[in-house]
């Protein structure tokens, strides 16, 4: 059987030897939390708590009225030291709840398991997860209750489950996928439920054939559900190619997946709908990968939401002497950091990725040779030799005349580029001056 | 042999005389005369400070009234009362010529980096990477964008990271303050000699953290200045240049040598 794929992509090195074999553990809560408000696409919470409170582990600690929002909760129990900014891997400051830990642990009264989860419905389920604060775990952390509230003429016909992990070097997904296995089918089937899907997939690269023996145990017996091998290249685990490569269908520039009848949830998310509804655990947990050469002891670590990256970083042996650069996220995707003073750990930190002077290269960039290889690498179908090329110049009109806003970011441009041309920093550069210029039109 | 060639050129030459003189008598373009004298008076340089694509194209617009017609920043007051006086327009209260001034001193020895830099050589690029390389969140960035767009040349990047702006050169066209991300690039009366060259609006103890030169909102220069014209504005001094007489008292006083 040929192995499903999509066009385009590249097959950067995967670097996940580091990780893939440690078991998942679990990291030291942290002296001193810092709880963003913000750690999700959309509305950002407004605090519920004051200065001085005492909070229990799990407690809501910031909501919002907003729709597209997701509420956060205390990781920690413990008093409230001071609500202010704190560092953001997006590079901006924003609100937070800081939290001393007083290490008691006490749950907070409304964590409570549903005994009778097997029989809630749709709209309860949708409300279990909101409450829970569950947002996608992949790293762009759009809140998933909103995803399971398709537009009601949209039928859903397919749920796929995002295992893939394309990211090089990250393995927290690999790891949750052999760990717990029969969490992530709980997670699916909830999924299924809230949203009426008929079938379910759960996409895994042919990279990680333990995690594919593991699923393929777990959903025996489930006629509706189906473990798909993917082939292994980046971005496999982009949300519009994986439910091309699945289904066929493709999802329309500027449409969601529900437009063709999909719903992507990330293996982590899963596995927090699952703990959400069946034991009632708000998101405040998650798991990490520590890797790269920068890092003494690379690790898995199951991290409190809020934790500083520092600590983290301590708990894994400390950077290297020679360290260069921190990533959150993978190398592909991830966002360069400029510091981890003041970083917290959030819902959508898949990584923490520290590079050597060896592993980060700085090129010059030369002028544009027209190969087209960027071209024929990219998955949506753009030419980012001409966005580039547009906003070098200034001209943003031009870049948004070459569906800049359809870019998902992915890199492989600017990794296949021969003339190392910074081509998918061009092109957010231009989304962002595009969406400042709509911004200012309205 | 040679006059048959002369007539039959004559006669050419007659003819197609005679045929350009009917085409232009038949197919004249009729052009309001103001707009060439319009375009005579301004000053040239296709800056597109003014709005429009061009010099000839603000022209057209002054003569049709979708354009002010002081809207040449680099013409000048002069000039503008010139246009007036053409589209038979109220003279605008002449304005002083004014020119780009860096406000900030925050170079690559004075101010604190928090991070190495390096991706895309563009202020606005860099500010995205963890709201910029430098620890002052209000400081000149340093990658030269209001270089770029300088229709003029004026502004060169210094060896110290910061832009050099040479005033003599700058026609006030306002493109760089439009472009600078960090807004350190203000657009001031040509007479005043003496800025604030901060814009920081933390308090002291953290702009002396960041940065050796930035204003720690002292007040010395307010309590100092004879004619009054200093006053405190967000934790940064402002120089009224309408008051100043440029007699440089605040540029001795000022401890961090922000007053330049």
């Amino acid at each position: 059987m040929s192995l499903k794929t999509f066009k385009g992509g590249v097959h950067p090195g995967y670097h996940k030897s580091a990780t893939e074999q440690k078991p998942v553990v679990p990291a030291k809560p942290p002296a001193v939390a810092i709880i963003p408000l913000s750690q999700h696409i959309g509305a950002p919470c407004e605090p519920l708590v004051a200065v001085g409170d005492e909070v229990k582990m799990g407690q809501k600690i910031g909501d919002s009225k907003g729709f597209v929002s997701a509420p956060v909760h205390a990781s920690v129990s413990g008093k409230v030291t001071k609500i202010a900014k704190c560092n953001s891997a997006l590079g901006r400051p924003v609100d937070a709840v800081f939290i001393e830990n007083d290490y008691q642990d006490t749950w907070h009264e409304s964590v409570q398991p549903h005994p009778d989860w097997e029989n809630l419905t749709a709209d309860e389920l949708k409300k279990i997860v909101r409450e829970a604060g569950i947002v996608g775990m992949g790293g762009a952390t759009f809140p998933t209750h909103v995803k399971l509230s398709p537009p009601a003429d949209q039928k859903i016909d397919y749920v796929l489950v995002n295992g893939a992990e394309c990211e090089p070097y990250l393995t927290a997904d690999h790891r949750a996928m052999l760990e717990r296995p029969e969490d992530i089918v709980c997670g699916l089937k909830l999924a299924m439920k809230i949203v009426a899907a008929p079938k379910g997939f759960i996409a895994i690269e042919d990279n990680k054939p333990d995690a594919i023996e593991a699923l393929q145990k777990a959903v025996a017996g489930e006629e509706n559900i189906e473990v798909a091998v993917l082939h292994t290249k980046y971005p496999q685990g982009a949300e519009k190619q994986l439910i091309k490569v699945l289904t066929g269908r493709e999802v329309p520039s500027g449409g969601l997946p529900a437009a063709v009848g999909c719903l992507v949830q990330n293996a982590g998310t899963c596995i927090a709908i699952a703990n959400a509804v069946r034991k009632g655990l708000p998101l405040i947990e998650r798991i990490v990968t520590i890797t790269g050469s920068g890092i003494k002891e690379p690790q898995n670590m199951l991290v409190r939401v809020g934790t500083p990256v520092a600590e983290v970083v301590e708990q894994c042996g400390g950077f290297t002497a020679n360290l260069r650069k921190v990533i959150i996220g993978g190398p592909m995707m991830g966002l360069a950091q400029p510091g981890v003073a003041d970083l917290p750990v959030t819902k959508g930190t898949s990584g923490i990725l520290c590079l050597t002077d060896k592993e980060v290269t700085i090129d010059e960039i030369h002028p544009c040779i027209r190969c087209g290889k960027c071209v024929d690498v990219c998955p949506v179908s753009i030419m980012p030799l001409f966005i580039g090329s547009s906003v070098e110049q200034g001209l943003y009109d031009r870049a948004e005349k070459y569906n800049a806003l359809d870019c998902i970011e992915c890199g492989c441009c600017s990794y296949i580029c021969p003339a190392k041309r910074p081509l998918t920093q061009w092109i957010r550069m231009a989304k962002g001056e595009i969406a400042a210029k709509k911004a200012a039109a309205k | 042999m040679i006059i048959p060639a002369v007539i039959s050129l004559a006669a050419l030459g007659l003819i197609f005389g005679g045929l350009l003189a009917f085409a232009s008598q038949k197919f004249a373009v009729e052009v309001d005369p103001r707009i060439e004298a319009v375009q005579g008076l301004l000053a040239g340089a296709n800056c597109g400070a003014c709005g429009f694509a061009g010099c000839a194209q603000f022209a057209e617009a002054v003569v049709d009234g979708r354009a002010p017609v002081n809207g040449c920043a680099p013409a000048g007051a002069q000039a503008a009362a010139k246009i007036a006086e053409i589209m038979r327009a109220e003279t605008p209260k002449a304005e002083d010529r004014k020119v780009a001034q860096l406000k900030c001193v925050g170079d690559c020895n004075t101010a604190r980096a928090k991070a190495v830099y390096d991706g895309v050589p563009d202020c606005k690029a860099a500010l995205m990477f963890g709201g910029g390389p430098s620890a002052c969140s209000f400081g000149c960035v340093g990658l030269g964008n209001c270089a770029r767009v300088c229709p003029v040349d004026a502004i060169a990047m210094g060896e110290n990271g910061l832009p050099k702006i040479d005033v003599t050169l700058c026609i006030g066209c306002g493109l760089c303050v439009k472009e600078c991300p960090r807004q350190v690039i203000d657009l001031v009366n040509a007479r005043g000699v003496h800025h604030v060259r901060c814009k920081s609006q933390e308090k002291g103890k953290q702009v002396r953290a960041v940065c050796s030169r930035g204003c720690i909102a002292c007040t010395l220069c307010v309590k100092n200045c004879p004619v009054n014209a200093i006053h405190m504005e967000n934790n940064v001094a402002v120089i009224d240049s309408n008051i100043c007489t440029n007699c440089g008292t605040c540029v001795e006083v000022c401890p961090q040598k922000t007053i330049v």
